[in-house]
């Protein structure tokens, strides 16, 4: 009840890993899709290993947290080792085929287009899609939402990556800015085959006021969790008007009538990350339960009949 | 929120030894989480270039209302720890993590420089349970030997044992152990120390059907079972929520156990 497709790529339910969350080894990655995930976002890698910044990294705030790892990565010459080991690929027993219907995605990080370019070239056939991250909010100078926030960056970027792989290609793109619509377009002319909406909301600081300083070593970090959820919907409900490439959904998600609302909003599938700190890795086996039983309620036959509902 | 820090400054810092001093705060325990031996604070120094670590909690006083980490002064950020004074304060949010578990009569525990730590306060706790427990307590040297004086005062056996012989047994936690199960019967160990001795140590154990519990230790970000970092092959357990305490037979299944462990990049 719960299959379906995106860019083209079977899913067994719309429930994906978010990026950063739990996605830095392979081991951690098949334990999410053991417990419902339908796939995994990676965490974003590059070119080279980075270290990322020092704790304190995450800081607990009211409807989420405040974080910023600093895009810690080994780099994708040592990551292909693992992305290799994700179990994107159960042999059904009666067919004796590959049935790629729990996916992986590689999300990469660059400055430049051929950075992007580069990271892309080496995994193609490890992965089943990549999505873009030109919107982290607390990257290094002139990386994430430094891209992401200019229409002409982000086309370049897209379009570099696009000219040299196969797989379908979902671009990242931050709340933070002014007239998302613009970029989103961007991304799309340029041959993305999806958009991933929203990214870390901010930055924003917590300032602990018996310390006396930012908790954040960092200072600042992305807010995520619950209380980024309706600029998310609203995000997903305007860019389901403008565009003709599926979305996906992604803040604040935390239970069955939130995918619901992603989905009627008009995204194809969501993410889920942050909420894994409140409901654990059950989070995504009661979702799709609750999800069955909803549609069924409804009367929905499947997921694409629900997405843009609510238009 | 359950994730936010206390700012407690420190009420008192024992010397240990001269590379070991224990930190010990105000801890409220009924408005306060009771930490349970075995689990572990994230420590927030803020003092300068701020960082966090994770640190198993050492002492668990219910009546005087205190806890205690014990920290070894191995690199900047426990340098850093090791230069502060009584009445600076620090950032502490946790406990984290599950626990050690009695589930046994006749225990021994076994640990190796300051993974002495997580065991002091679960030694203690099954003496007031009234449980019989050897420790086993090894360094490199005599002076590095970690609650020797702590464990005796508890009541317990205590076997040390230093590499180059200075006090007690010559040679590994891992020879001392083999030595002690020729005469001694035990049905539940607790293990905390270098990897390359909890394994050591763990096959051992294994040979003698002796069930135990080893403290793992990994690189730590968030401590809330988000981040990935601090998961393990192949399970992908995360040792900040499934661990830091693991069983033999969930050792079992941990590949890298003895073998590698990554860094903050995720680099093995």
């Amino acid at each position: 009840m719960l299959n379906m497709e995106l860019c083209g790529i079977k899913l067994e339910n719309p429930l994906l890993l978010a990026a950063g969350i739990l996605g830095t080894t392979a081991a951690s990655m098949n334990r999410v899709l053991d417990a419902g995930a339908g796939g995994v976002v990676t965490k974003s890698f590059s070119k080279e290993p980075n270290k990322g910044y020092n704790n304190p990294t995450i800081a607990e705030v009211e409807g989420g947290i405040i974080n910023a790892v600093g895009l810690s990565s080994p780099g994708v010459e040592l990551f292909k080792e693992e992305l290799s080991l994700i179990n994107r690929e159960r042999k059904t027993e009666k067919s004796g085929k590959n049935n790629p219907n729990k996916i992986a995605i590689a999300s990469i990080y660059g400055s430049t287009p051929d950075e992007f370019n580069y990271v892309a070239s080496k995994i193609g056939d490890l992965i089943d899609m990549i999505e873009l991250n030109i919107s982290c909010p607390h990257a290094m100078v002139g990386y994430g939402s430094a891209i992401g926030q200019c229409p002409d960056n982000t086309f370049d970027v897209v379009n570099a990556v696009k000219n040299n792989v196969s797989v379908p290609v979902l671009t990242k793109l931050t709340p933070n800015v002014t007239d998302i619509k613009e970029i989103a377009l961007s991304a799309q002319e340029a041959g993305s085959d999806g958009i991933t909406v929203i990214n870390s909301l901010g930055p924003g600081m917590k300032i602990d006021i018996n310390a006396g300083v930012p908790i954040l070593k960092n200072k600042f970090g992305g807010l995520s969790g619950p209380a980024i959820k309706p600029i998310a919907i609203k995000y997903v409900y305007d860019l389901y008007e403008d565009l003709d490439i599926p979305i996906v959904g992604v803040g604040g998600i935390r239970t069955f009538e939130d995918v619901v609302e992603f989905l009627y909003a008009g995204s194809s599938a969501v993410q889920i990350g942050t909420a894994i700190m409140y409901e654990g890795l059950e989070i995504f086996s009661q979702i799709n339960h609750n999800l069955i039983k909803f549609m069924e309620d409804k009367g929905f036959k499947s997921i694409d009949e629900m997405v843009g509902y609510a238009h | 929120m359950k994730n936010e820090y206390k700012i407690l400054e420190i009420k008192d810092i024992i010397i240990n030894t001269q590379t070991i001093k224990t930190f010990i705060f105000d801890w409220k325990m009924e408005k306060d989480e009771i930490p349970n031996p075995g689990q572990f604070m994230m420590i927030w120094n803020f003092n300068g270039e701020s960082d966090e670590k994770p640190m198993s909690v050492s002492k668990i006083d219910l009546d005087n209302e205190e806890i205690g980490i014990t920290v070894k002064n191995i690199g900047e950020f426990t340098n850093n720890l090791h230069s502060l004074k009584i009445g600076d304060e620090l950032g502490i949010r946790g406990p984290y993590g599950n626990h050690f578990k009695l589930n046994g009569d006749n225990i021994i525990a076994i640990g190796g420089g300051v993974g002495m730590a997580p065991l002091r306060s679960f030694v203690e706790h099954a003496k007031s349970e009234n449980k019989n427990v050897d420790v086993v307590v090894a360094s490199v040297t005599q002076c590095e030997l970690l609650f020797e004086e702590d464990f005796k005062k508890l009541g317990v056996n205590v076997f040390t044992s230093t590499d180059d012989g200075t006090c007690g047994y010559k040679g590994f936690a891992t020879h001392r152990t083999i030595d002690l199960l020729k005469s001694r019967n035990y049905d539940m160990a607790i293990v905390c120390g270098p990897e390359i001795m909890m394994k050591g140590i763990f096959n051992i154990l294994e040979d003698n059907n002796i069930p135990g519990q080893y403290s793992m230790e990994r690189y730590m970000k968030c401590a809330i079972g988000i981040c990935g970092q601090c998961c393990v092959d192949n399970t992908g357990w995360r040792v900040c929520i499934e661990g830091p305490i693991f069983s033999s037979e969930e050792i079992k299944q941990i590949t890298e156990f003895g073998n590698y462990h990554r860094n903050g990049a995720g680099i093995k």
